[in-house]
């Protein structure tokens, strides 16, 4: 228990001292409510102008006045569950390494390499997958793929190397550290009477690991999943520096290859030039569709999360 | 014969588990070399003392950017180290578990979960437009709104871990609550609070989308902090974008100066705040 109240001193230096933590704190709340409202506001003459068409339209023609999110809003979603579906393993066969098989004196290191992969600013990301990784994954891995199976619509060409799936590749390198840090975290806290139980049945680290750390975690790598999930949405530079940038996927071309656009690398790339109210209103509208799924995907983030610690807790 | 099998099984997902760490961490020692790789014969005398050449231009520097970026990362950490360490303080120390706290808790949270990018939409819509150009307050404003989550999540926790004989010492002594809490909680915490706003400060040094359209760019000195500034961070963006060769090179050379800074960074407070005795596993 803290010490809530010392009577004696409760004088005018501790008031004044509370009013500037709470004035501190309320301005946390009020500029948080601030962008809300900016955003909403923001968005008018998009919401006005485009209506509802703005969520289904597949057309984004600013010379016409024709603004339809649907193709970005899809790509967003689409490029952060595979980035989440390709790191789901890794960060997994990192978390089991980690907590059951590593050497003690190399994990140390380990939580090093794994910060610094967190720390690797977002446009380097972009820069390297740029200029190296997409012209590799464009002569070793789409141009083979898209010439013996590109007759099926989803492996079909073009090969630029910039798209769709380079950018939920690289996104997966970003959200690995993330996930595998909070998994970790998670498995770390597994009751040791109910592992010291299993290893003195005879069973082996793996069996351990599968039959009580990971049905213990369970929630808690849910959490880690979604917090990672919600890093993938919001990326911006990487993605618009590798994407593409396109309106091709996935109504003209349905290809993991094809050059696409999500909600951030439009925003990121057009913002600048946007002239017209509607169409600035119409990139903030992209904006705060994208700040409410990243806040509910955080919101379930957290729920989960509470969840686990009481469900520690009671252990 | 069983017993081989099941010792076969662990010691596979054993070196499985090996394999799937070296291929995780592969991306960063590759991104690491090919930045030293490609950076390192950018930098030199004129790459970090001049400003950069206009565009068919070749030779010219990146000075202007260092600058850009370590003025409007000060002026970020000067707004948001405060109010996130007074926040996480009133978290800590003085916030019940009614409504009010939870409110505030929870606007810190979802801070932390906005995407950067939002951050410098926010900033565009509340000081751009008022003030009818773009200027480097505005990124400042942005990248101080990311770090007060972080500042604030690290003084909290600091706080919480300060033992409470230390808060009933000061009690039993009749120190005011006020002078409890700055100088002795916040004294005991402090380690925690100056290395969580030093990762605050590595983090909004990589972030650019912020930026892109607050600060802007600039391809001279900066003239004052209300006007557009170049930063490492866009002049990356822009250069890498460009297709020329010599300015994608200045762009690796750039990436380098911003790997070399946050990398530090994140080493020294690893190194800081390694774990002195073992913990049990």
């Amino acid at each position: 228990m803290k010490a809530k109240k010392s009577s004696a001193h409760y004088n005018r230096q501790d008031a004044i001292f509370k009013s500037i933590l709470i004035s501190a704190s309320l301005l946390v709340v009020g500029l948080f409510v601030a962008l809300f409202l900016m955003l909403i506001s923001g968005s008018m003459p998009s919401i006005l102008g485009n209506g509802f068409g703005f969520l289904t339209g597949t057309t984004w023609d600013p010379g016409k006045g024709i603004y339809g999110a649907l193709p970005a809003i899809l790509t967003t979603i689409a490029t952060s569950l595979l980035a989440v579906a390709l790191a789901i393993p890794i960060a997994l066969g990192i978390a089991i390494f980690f907590t059951e098989y590593a050497p003690e004196k190399a994990k140390f290191s380990l939580t090093l390499f794994i910060d610094l992969l967190a720390a690797i600013p977002s446009v380097i990301f972009g820069i390297w997958g740029l200029w190296v990784i997409a012209p590799l994954i464009k002569t070793y891995v789409q141009q083979p793929i898209v010439a013996s199976i590109g007759f099926i619509p989803i492996f079909g060409g073009p090969a630029y190397g910039i798209s769709l799936s380079l950018a939920s590749l690289i996104l997966a390198m970003m959200v690995v550290p993330i996930i595998a840090s909070l998994t970790i975290e998670i498995i770390s806290r597994t009751p040791v009477s109910l592992k010291e139980g299993m290893i003195s049945l005879g069973a082996t680290k793996w069996e351990t690991v599968k039959h009580v750390s990971l049905p213990f975690a369970r929630l808690g790598i849910l959490a880690a999943v979604m917090l990672g999930l919600g890093r993938a949405l919001g990326e911006t530079m990487a993605i618009t520096m590798i994407i593409g940038n396109s309106y091709m996927w996935p109504f003209a071309n349905p290809s993991i290859f094809a050059p696409a656009t999500s909600i951030t690398s439009k925003i990121a790339s057009e913002f600048y030039e946007a002239t017209s109210a509607i169409y600035v209103g119409s990139l903030i509208e992209l904006s705060l569709i994208l700040l409410v799924i990243t806040l509910v995907t955080n919101a379930l983030f957290r729920y989960v999360i509470k969840k686990t610690n009481r469900g520690a807790r009671r252990q | 014969m069983r017993m081989i099998s099941r010792k076969n099984t662990d010691r596979l997902i054993a070196w499985l588990s090996l394999a799937i760490t070296i291929i995780a961490i592969i991306p960063l020692l590759w991104i690491i070399g090919c930045v030293f790789a490609n950076g390192a014969s950018a930098i030199n005398l004129e790459f970090l003392t001049d400003t950069p050449a206009p565009y068919g231009e070749s030779g010219g520097g990146v000075a202007n950017a260092i600058l850009g970026t370590l003025v409007i990362n000060t002026m970020a950490s000067l707004f948001g180290i405060p109010i996130g360490v007074l926040t996480g303080m009133y978290l800590s120390e003085y916030a019940s578990s009614g409504k009010f706290s939870s409110v505030i808790r929870a606007s810190v949270e979802s801070f932390s979960g906005v995407p950067s990018i939002i951050f410098g939409i926010f900033a565009f819509t509340l000081i751009v437009t008022t003030v009818q150009h773009y200027t480097a307050l505005a990124a400042s404003f942005a990248l101080g709104l990311m770090m007060v989550p972080i500042v604030a999540k690290a003084t909290e926790e600091s706080m919480r871990v300060v033992s409470d004989d230390m808060r009933e010492a000061a009690i039993a002594l009749g120190i005011p609550k006020w002078a409890r809490t700055v100088k002795i909680v916040l004294g005991v915490a402090r380690g925690g609070v100056i290395t969580g706003s030093l990762l605050a400060f590595a983090r909004i040094s990589g972030e650019t989308a912020p930026l892109l359209f607050t600060s802007l760019f600039s391809f001279y000195w900066p003239t004052g902090i209300d006007q557009p500034m170049a930063t490492l961070q866009v002049l990356i963006y822009n250069f890498a974008l460009s297709g020329y060769p010599d300015r994608v090179l200045q762009a690796w050379g750039a990436s380098l100066l911003l790997v070399i800074l946050v990398v530090a960074i994140n080493v020294v407070v690893k190194f800081a705040t390694r774990p002195k005795y073992k913990e049990g596993v």
